[in-house]
């Protein structure tokens, strides 16, 4: 009875509690169902240091934004989505018709992005908003910016589910995208869209440095549980569902810093996966040493 | 499946491929009737490939005329895939994009459109193969399952560059044999080949290329000994130098 008691106080609690942690809860959910499809998709686009990439992108314009209206959100998050999608669009218009692939045409433009970001930033604004800015303030997010956040997320599930066959299709035989249509580029454009708006999310709940985790590494750890694109997205996206409100309590109560909690939780679960899961590493090695192979 | 009285007559006027305007193909002009079953054949650097991308579409002429095809009645299949054969789908899923004609991008994919997937596995040899991963393929069986693609893209004018690479004898005698079915249904194939006894067997029509046509015909008019050393001797190498061809249309 205490005990039971107890655990209801250590899980529920703080959420009964304090309105901070619910609107966290809220704020967690909302990104968890967002950007983890997003993220099954960028890992099978071969995109995942692309995302990290892109999450720097945006850094400039959140500060430019900064700069003109202060910590504001509306103004941050159109200077995101703005860096962003220039980031976007121009490393791939370089990659398409200049001598430059588009690796090193992204690395170019994120460098300059990254590096006028935290330009203006230090130049500018104080230590605590360069904390905010890298690692986000989930314990701070206000209704705004839980409105903003579903809001990604609605227009986020819509247009993946609109777009799912062409962005299906260019990752698995591109070639044959072009021959039967041609929404094989609005796929690649509206999906680095997605990529920019649920970075922008990412940025306002876990900061710039941690807003491409609650992607990759829900997505990475679901590849090792299923073998399907649905499934891959239904498993990332409960992984990230849980291990967020699971890194959300811990850092309340151990006193921690959100976003780096729940990041390392995703990347505790990644690891486990890759041991443990049906599809890990142990389970393939068992397979191969204890059973022997079928007659055919 | 349906018959084609839609399969058009390709026609090619005076037609010159190539690249940053060195010709790749030069000056050719021929029919192609409806119902064709033709093989293009020529040393490496002939202009093969490049002639099929031509008609496929996806490059444009330096001069002369394609007429007769459009490109939502090709299905085409290039020398080399973009298939990433790692991606986490299954057979039927894959099979099934040969049906993006009808089912776009927010069409629902019905009980019909999954028996005709079925169907079209059965007809290269893979049923029992819809759920398995893409993954577990074979390379023969991979092509057996673009073929199935190509089934369910029932286009009238089919292109090949190819097609028999990298597969065993009997995945070839198979795939040859829906070729000729093809055929009997109406639909014009063209294909790049390189066994010259295949070509013999299976193919009644043959162009012969090298860099321009050397013999265009009935197949064993085509394939002669003299042909195929004047062919040898037109596969002239990409000179940096050249000047301006005269006879430009």
């Amino acid at each position: 009875m205490m005990q039971n008691l107890l655990l209801d106080n250590a899980l529920l609690g703080p959420f009964i509690e304090f309105g901070f942690m619910r609107q966290a809860l809220l704020g967690c959910i909302a990104l968890a169902l967002s950007a983890a499809p997003v993220g099954v998709f960028l890992m099978l686009r071969r995109m995942s240091l692309m995302g990290d990439a892109m999450a720097h992108a945006i850094l400039p314009g959140a500060a430019i934004g900064y700069l003109l209206f202060g910590l504001s959100l509306a103004a941050m998050t159109v200077g995101g989505v703005v860096a962003g999608l220039a980031v976007a669009i121009g490393s791939g218009l370089v990659a398409r018709n200049t001598l430059i692939r588009e690796d090193t045409s992204l690395a170019a433009f994120y460098l300059i992005s990254l590096s006028l970001g935290v330009l203006i930033v230090s130049v500018r604004g104080n230590s605590v908003d360069l904390l905010h800015v890298l690692f986000g303030s989930v314990l701070a997010l206000d209704g705004a910016a839980l409105a903003l956040l579903w809001g990604i997320t609605g227009v986020t599930l819509a247009t993946l589910f609109l777009i799912r066959r062409p962005l299906i299709l260019d990752c698995l035989d591109p070639g044959f995208l072009r021959q039967v249509s041609g929404l094989g580029s609005a796929a690649h454009y509206g999906f680095l869209a997605l990529l920019v708006i649920n970075l922008v999310a990412g940025f306002h709940a876990l900061g710039t440095l941690m807003a491409v985790g609650i992607m990759v590494l829900p997505a990475a750890s679901a590849r090792f549980w299923v073998r399907r694109v649905g499934p891959l997205m239904a498993v990332a996206t409960a992984l990230a569902l849980l291990t967020s409100v699971a890194g959300l309590l811990v850092s309340y109560h151990a006193d921690w810093p959100t976003s780096p909690v729940i990041v390392l939780g995703l990347g505790g679960v990644y690891l486990l996966s890759m041991a443990f899961a049906p599809r890990g590493v142990l389970r393939q090695r068992l397979r191969r040493s204890g059973q022997r192979h079928l007659r055919a | 499946m349906s018959t084609h009285a839609s399969t058009p007559t390709i026609t090619l006027r005076d037609l010159t491929l190539g690249y940053e305007r060195h010709p790749a193909v030069h000056h050719l002009s021929l029919h192609i009737q409806p119902g064709a079953l033709v093989a293009v054949v020529g040393p490496n650097g002939a202009g093969k490939s490049t002639l099929i991308k031509a008609l496929a579409g996806v490059l444009a002429p330096l001069s002369g005329h394609i007429e007769g095809l459009q490109r939502e009645h090709i299905a085409w299949l290039p020398q080399h895939s973009d298939l990433d054969a790692s991606f986490p789908i299954d057979v039927r899923g894959m099979v099934a994009t040969g049906l993006w004609r009808q089912v776009g991008a927010l069409g629902r994919f019905t009980a019909a459109h999954r028996q005709r997937c079925d169907a079209a596995l059965a007809a290269v040899g893979l049923s029992g193969f819809e759920t398995r991963g893409l993954d577990t393929l074979s390379g023969g069986q991979l092509q057996r399952a673009r073929f199935a693609r190509l089934i369910l893209q029932d286009a009238p004018v089919v292109l090949l560059d190819e097609p028999f690479a990298a597969v065993d004898q009997r995945t070839t005698a198979d795939l040859l044999a829906l070729l000729h079915g093809w055929q009997r249904a109406g639909k014009t194939v063209l294909a790049v080949l390189h066994d010259t006894a295949q070509v013999r067997e299976h193919f009644p029509q043959t162009l012969l290329l090298a860099r321009e046509p050397v013999a265009w015909g009935a197949t064993g008019e085509v394939l002669t000994d003299a042909n195929w050393a004047r062919a040898q001797r037109l596969r002239e190498p990409f000179d940096e130098q050249a000047g301006e061809c005269g006879a430009v249309a």
